[in-house]
């Protein structure tokens, strides 16, 4: 495989391969010398369109672990201000002979042009609203780590769906496993049509009823401008994941979130920092995933 | 279509002498088994080191260390192979530091595995010294490297194969010589 652009186009033993591989990366960054020398003298871009911190300092991390040289190239301080293509973007990277781009970019299908368009590698960090896949193996990961198992799991995700990349790729990598999928949320942040796996709950107390994994979403700020919640005190009040909702919750049942968290709109600080949270798991992993990820790309 | 040829080249009961010859080699070099441990090499190499452990225990009395390596990460032919083989991930739950490691391969081919795997060691800390046991010599070194434990030293031209199986995984250790 050349690029990893989404998870749709994956197939379950493609997923497993990547997973089964980010153990041994884990296994590396358990030791003193955290880094292997396996692809010395090749080099990394990491473009980032929108602002990230974590998910770039992640792949920064991953891709230094590997002994790759980093570049890294961030909007504010890019000729994308002065009006450069991403086209004319691109093909200046390449003059560096650069052999994996992480890409993110506000536009759907901006990865995938990308990876048209250069032999290099070319991994998508989120790409408008469509995906952002190596969340979703790294949310796959620490679930395996966890529960030993996806088949067979319920998996609640809450919030903001219709505009998640982080929740279609989710989507997209549990329903290649026998699992069932549940979105929770108000009306207006949830899809009206839905593949057979997935149910659909307005209310938060119905909805994780025996649920083993709650994925929550960042209710991103805006959107209460945009008139799909009344007020993010509201949603807190309705959707926010509480320390009463322990009560209803199965007792091995764990809580994500991809980061940056909200305390007190969809997630109470002590539900945040309780021992539910695998949160901090989350960023651990996701080193180790995106360490998978480039390694088993081969252009 | 071409077909192979296979012939054993040793069976389960040559195995298991070669086996209880090279423990007492280790353990005469290293005057018993005390500061030494022994570190397989995915997949084969694990299985030799285990049996390599217990025969240890059973004359000596000691349970040496054991620890499993993967490779896979220190190879110098990543940018050429297009095929990623699946990993095991590698555990080494002690200090290598001021230790004899053993290294166990079954088979030692070119040297570059070994040449890897001692980069790789060199990683988890500084080892008093670093031992090679082999089931296996089959020649074309094209690196430096000599093992101080050879189970058997079989001449081979390049295009042959050479299969080691192992109880473990198919049931009966055998070493196959393939010919294509």
């Amino acid at each position: 495989m050349k690029d990893l652009i989404g998870i749709k186009e994956l197939s379950r033993q493609d997923i497993e391969e990547i997973l089964n591989t980010a153990k041994a990366f884990k296994e590396v960054l358990g030791r003193d010398i955290k880094k292997v020398p396996t692809l010395r003298g090749k080099t990394a871009i990491n473009l980032f369109f929108e602002p990230s911190t974590r998910t770039r300092t992640s792949f920064e991390l991953a891709e230094k672990r590997l002994s790759l040289d980093v570049l890294n190239f961030s909007v504010g301080t890019s000729s994308v201000v002065k009006g450069e293509t991403l086209y004319d973007t691109l093909k200046t990277i390449e003059a560096y002979n650069v052999d994996y781009i992480v890409i993110r970019h506000s536009c759907s299908g901006s990865a995938k042009f990308v990876a048209e368009h250069t032999p290099a590698s070319v991994i998508n960090a989120g790409d408008g609203t469509n995906e952002h896949p190596t969340q979703a193996l790294l949310d796959a990961f620490s679930i395996l780590e966890v529960k030993g198992r996806l088949d067979g799991l319920k998996i609640a995700i809450v919030g903001d769906i219709i505009h998640s990349r982080v929740a279609r790729s989710n989507l997209y990598l549990l329903s290649k496993f026998d699992t069932e999928i549940r979105f929770i949320g108000p009306p207006t942040l949830l899809p009206v049509e839905n593949p057979d796996n997935v149910k659909i709950f307005y209310d938060l107390k119905e909805g994780l009823k025996d649920v083993d994994v709650v994925m929550l979403l960042r209710i991103q700020l805006e959107r209460q401008n945009a008139a799909y919640i009344p007020s993010l005190k509201e949603y807190f009040k309705i959707w926010g994941m509480k320390k009463e909702s322990f009560s209803y919750l199965k007792d091995d049942a764990i809580i994500m979130h991809p980061g940056p968290m909200n305390r007190g709109v969809e997630i109470a600080t002590e539900v945040a920092d309780s021992s539910r949270s695998i949160i901090l798991r989350q960023v651990t992993n996701g080193i180790a995933t995106r360490m998978a990820v480039i390694y088993l790309l081969t252009s | 279509m071409k077909k192979s040829i296979e012939k054993e080249l040793l069976n389960e009961q040559e195995i298991e002498r070669i086996l209880t010859r090279i423990t007492h080699e280790i353990l005469e070099k290293n005057k018993g088994a005390e500061n030494i441990c022994l570190i397989g090499i995915v997949t084969g190499g694990v299985y030799l080191a285990e049996r390599i452990k217990n025969k240890i225990k059973e004359t000596e009395g000691i349970d040496v260390p054991l620890g499993i390596l993967d490779i896979s990460f220190y190879r110098d032919d990543i940018n050429i192979t297009k095929k990623r083989k699946a990993i095991k991930p590698t555990n080494i739950p002690f200090s290598i530091d001021d230790k004899k490691v053993i290294l166990v391969d079954d088979v030692l081919f070119t040297g570059r595995s070994t040449r890897a795997a001692m980069d790789a060691l060199i990683d988890f800390g500084r080892p008093a010294e670093i031992q090679l046991a082999v089931l296996i010599d089959r020649g074309h070194r094209e690196l430096p490297i000599m093992a101080n434990y050879t189970g058997k030293y079989i001449p081979t031209s390049r295009d042959e194969k050479i299969k080691v199986n192992f109880k473990e995984v198919s049931g009966k250790d055998s070493v196959l010589l393939i010919k294509t």
